[in-house]
């Protein structure tokens, strides 16, 4: 049974690596790369790593890859969501999938008298952070200095000043620099490709 | 139970997938998936390797390695901004600037 689920995961995490390689779209692969993390977080539970594999929900596919998606979404711009939707119908089966995950939840929260699971072996939080907290201390509180130092170097980076902390080098139009947001960006994008 | 080598032969498989996504994609956004994709497969290594001797050290490295992997990703993706503002294109064939 414990093999027929780790080959089951193993095929899915592997295709859908190769979904990330082999797809041009890099919204496709950002979406294959979730599914592959959430793959990875369900082998961290079958090797009964359960901190880490809510942590690898939680950091990975959660923040990580919105940082991600995020980033492609500005970066590239697509299709806008304008106009006509041609796929309304499939969205429309999202009502049902809601109502059926919404029954799972109710039924999941009545059913009373779960088993807690209790401090387990050597996977649960306590372990872990008894072992965060006494051997690797000194390199715990490193990670806060260098997510500190991440913080501000993304900050200065990003940052919009007036010149620019990086000169233009293809001579592109200055003018839409000014602006904030995805949308005045985009929209300069698209008048500088025209104008060229 | 499943034997370890099971899951250091299935990191091996998903690290060499990203290595290869590294090499050949074009996108930079892509090549940082990959990038999480190699050091995904190191810590599903470093889980089995810690479960197959019974402690939670590996755990733990893994713990480090998400944290190391985060300020990665934020940095790495300020830069791809950064460069997508200067030359309003997003292809690592273009930037041979630090090319010898």
């Amino acid at each position: 049974m414990a093999m027929v689920a780790f080959l089951f995961i193993a095929v899915v995490v592997l295709g859908s690596a190769l979904g990330l390689v082999l797809k041009r779209n890099a919204i496709h692969g950002a979406l294959f790369l979730v599914v592959n993390l959430g793959g990875i977080a369900a082998l961290y539970l079958t090797l009964g790593a359960e901190f880490l594999a809510a942590a690898q929900v939680i950091v990975y596919a959660g923040a990580i890859m919105v940082l991600f998606v995020f980033a492609i979404m500005v970066l590239i711009p697509g299709k806008e969501e304008t106009g006509p939707d041609p796929r309304q119908r499939y969205r429309m089966l999202a009502l049902p999938i809601g109502a059926v995950l919404l029954a799972e939840l109710v039924m999941i929260v009545a059913r009373r008298g779960t088993p807690s699971t209790g401090p387990g072996g050597p996977g649960g939080v306590e372990v872990i952070g008894r072992l965060l907290f006494t051997d690797y201390l000194f390199p715990f509180e490193l990670t806060s200095v260098l997510l500190l130092a991440a913080m501000v170097g993304v900050m200065l980076l990003a940052r919009r000043t007036s010149r620019g902390p990086v000169e233009p080098m293809e001579a592109p139009p200055a003018a839409e620099a000014e602006h904030d947001g995805a949308a005045s960006h985009r929209d300069g994008l698209e008048a500088s490709r025209s104008g060229t | 139970m499943i034997p370890e080598s099971y899951y250091l032969a299935l990191s091996a498989m998903l690290f060499v997938i990203g290595v290869v996504g590294v090499v050949v994609r074009r996108n930079p956004l892509v090549i940082f998936m990959s990038i999480e994709l190699a050091l995904n497969a190191a810590n599903l290594a470093l889980v089995a390797f810690g479960h197959r001797h019974g402690t939670a050290d590996g755990q733990a490295l893994v713990f480090f390695v998400m944290a190391v992997a985060a300020a990665e990703v934020a940095v790495g993706l300020a830069i791809i901004v950064v460069i997508f503002r200067a030359r309003h294109r997003l292809s690592v064939d273009d930037l041979n600037l630090m090319r010898w």
